[in-house]
């Protein structure tokens, strides 16, 4: 077998939590919030999903309960940071340090216990066109969602009324209120779906890619998830590329190794970090790039004077 | 199910803490208080499990004699010397550290407290009230490639590291020469992954390691996550500290455990005659019943079974030495030479793979 189409599925598998999660943010921080969160909701979705999963047999169960616990965690965010005015960058990072603790509470009797994998797609005559069915047609439910999500994503933010609306509202909710939209209304929808989104991609962590609940398991893909945002410009199409390309940097290293590459592996374990810095500094270079996506009113509290 | 359980627990856990606070008659012999400091959750499937096993099986032979408590979660850090002095000053004269981290924080609390004796597992600094202990992991690993040799239709092994220290590579070496003296064919591809303990990154290096041809993988970290990778692709791979076949039934065909019941009980006997003296370095394997082979797969043919049980015989017999002469690294140089065994220096400080393993230890 050709070694590069492993090496692909790999990727592709590696990226999948990667989308979910940072589709979710883009749309959060499009709205004007900056939820730090998303490692914590992961890891409660990675849990939820895992218990769901093995009380019910079914992974759509878990998958449901997983969004559900995201959305439920992304909600005492929301509250704080929507109602109550907090600081969203401390408010994001003490809803990661929660989810850390809560969802190792919970699944403390989980550790150490098996469950299904959810399965690869089998689709009669394209899986078995051979290196392109591999390629293409060899992955689970999640994989093709994860890419319908991001036509969804794309399509909401750039043809919609309401995606408009809360492109406006994250530039300047002010001028949104004025004209009688309801700033906190989209931002509680949207921190909502970022709050799904995290939950699906832990729970692609603990059903999926190794399936099993183990405490801290999402090992800052969250905060992965976040950089992408910022390295795909806000832009969904960019952040999907992202995912790959991040997905791929993990994989290669792997592969080097096993291909007996005398490149160290501390190195080759820092790339991914490495690219997301340079990548930065590359975007901010130009700050019109950057400036021209980025929300102007992220992370600034909105108070209606009404 | 699982969230019902840990609800229902909690007024349990609850009324035992009460308990534990209630006034206890005392004895005519005050009971030895032992402590035990785990790096991780007692239900982590693996090593801080087997070490938990090990406190469990030395209450039940002590009985009353003595008392044990640990403190789960311990990281490697300034935090373990806090809880190591916290278990000092409570009285526990005898405490178990059970992670190589915990070395130089042990040091400093040691010299504080020299009527407290302190064990401490894979480390290599002693002191007058410090022992250290070791198990022979590399008699198991040597027992893997035993197996894995003769499985191997590739004649391609797979390892997951993870971090190359001499006490890992001392594994990929012995698992290596174990294979090879079943199957001179056998070699290994080698992925370091710098953790302990990730599962997502162990099994993409499981992944990569079966896409380039290896049907038979051990691992040095501690997730099952490559025996679910060898289940999914119908390889072969071995667990490490706790049996992990209900992973993959089907792909697990061996793997090392330990048990440290023997030690504990032992080390716990000798405080209590008042024979422990520190400064010792103890290294148990197979004879002792430190190290223990996870059950074998039943897809092991019986010619294999007998070779293993030969080997396994001849480590216990004292007969057979993983690292017995001649042995050659894997760019031609001697390393051990015929009629010899690797010196202990050599052994405390191994930085070279054996041949047969491809390319280079991570420098």
């Amino acid at each position: 077998m050709n070694p590069l189409v492993p090496m692909i599925a790999s990727t592709v598998v590696a990226a999948t939590p990667l989308i979910y999660a940072a589709l979710g943010e883009t749309v959060v921080e499009r709205s004007g919030v900056l939820n730090l969160g998303i490692e914590g909701m992961m890891l409660i979705g990675a849990v939820a999903g895992f218990a769901a999963t093995r009380g019910s047999g079914s992974d759509t169960v878990g998958f449901l309960a997983a969004a559900a616990a995201g959305i439920a965690l992304s909600l005492v965010f929301g509250f704080l940071t929507l109602n109550l005015q907090t600081n969203q960058v401390a408010t994001g990072l003490a809803l990661t340090l929660f989810g850390i603790g809560l969802s190792a509470f919970v699944g403390h009797d989980l550790a150490g216990l098996p469950v299904d994998r959810l399965a690869p797609l089998k689709i009669p005559v394209l899986s078995s066109i051979p290196v392109l069915g591999d390629l293409l047609f060899h992955y689970d439910i999640m994989v093709y969602l994860s890419i319908a999500l991001f036509l969804g994503v794309q399509w909401f933010l750039t043809r919609s009324r309401p995606g408009l609306t809360l492109r406006a509202i994250g530039e300047s909710p002010a001028v949104a209120h004025a004209i009688g939209k309801s700033v906190l209304k989209t931002r509680y929808l949207a921190v909502m779906f970022g709050g799904a989104t995290a939950g699906i991609a832990g729970a692609y962590l603990s059903l999926v890619q190794t399936p099993m609940w183990v405490e801290g398991m999402s090992a800052g893909k969250g905060w992965i998830a976040l950089a992408l945002v910022v390295f795909g410009t806000w832009k969904p199409a960019r952040v999907v590329v992202g995912a790959y390309l991040f997905g791929g940097v993990t994989q290669f290293q792997l592969f080097a190794q096993g291909f007996g590459l005398p490149i160290p592996t501390e190195f080759l374990s820092m790339l991914p970090y490495a690219a997301t810095v340079v990548v930065l500094v590359i975007i901010c270079r130009d700050p019109k790039t950057i400036l021209l996506n980025q929300p102007a009113s992220l992370g600034h509290s909105f108070h209606s004077a009404a | 199910m699982q969230l019902n359980k840990t609800l229902k627990s909690l007024p349990l856990c609850i009324a035992a803490g009460l308990m534990a606070t209630l006034p206890v008659a005392s004895f005519a012999a005050e009971p030895l208080k032992v402590a035990f400091v785990y790096l991780g959750p007692r239900g982590d499937g693996g090593w801080t499990q087997q070490h938990d096993m090990g406190r469990l099986g030395l209450e039940k032979e002590m009985g009353d004699k003595i008392k044990t408590t640990f403190v789960e979660n311990v990281p490697e850090t300034a935090d373990s010397e806090r809880v190591f002095r916290q278990l000092a000053s409570d009285g526990y004269t005898l405490i178990f550290a059970t992670s190589f981290g915990y070395m130089e924080p042990l040091q400093k609390v040691a010299k504080l407290f020299p009527k407290v004796k302190f064990e401490h597992v894979n480390g290599f600094k002693t002191a007058p009230n410090i022992s250290v202990y070791e198990p022979r992991f590399e008699e198991g690993f040597y027992l893997i490639g035993v197996l894995a040799g003769q499985m191997t239709k590739s004649n391609t092994l797979g390892f997951i590291g993870s971090f190359p220290i001499p006490s890992v590579i001392r594994n990929i070496d012995s698992m290596t020469l174990g294979a090879q003296s079943v199957n001179p064919k056998a070699t290994t591809k080698a992925i370091w992954v710098n953790t302990w303990y990730d599962p997502g990154k162990e099994r993409q290096a499981a992944d990569t390691l079966i896409a380039q041809g290896a049907d038979n993988v051990a691992q040095n970290t501690d997730s099952p996550a490559s025996i679910q990778a060898a289940q999914e692709k119908g390889t072969y791979a071995f667990s490490i500290d706790a049996d992990m076949a209900k992973f993959g039934p089907k792909a697990q065909l061996s793997g090392t455990t330990e048990d440290w019941s023997g030690y504990y009980i032992a080390e716990t006997k000798k405080v209590l005659d008042g024979s422990w003296t520190g400064n010792r370095h103890t290294r148990w394997g197979i004879k002792e019943g430190m190290v223990v082979m996870a059950p074998l797969n039943s897809a092991i043919p019986p010619a294999a079974v007998k070779v293993f049980e030969e080997k396994k015989a001849a480590i216990v017999s004292g007969s057979l030495n993983p690292f017995a002469g001649p042995i050659k690294d894997n760019t031609g140089k001697e390393l051990v030479a015929a009629g010899k065994t690797l010196d202990d220096a050599t052994f405390n400080s191994l930085s070279t793979y054996v041949a047969g393993i491809d390319g280079s230890v991570p420098k």
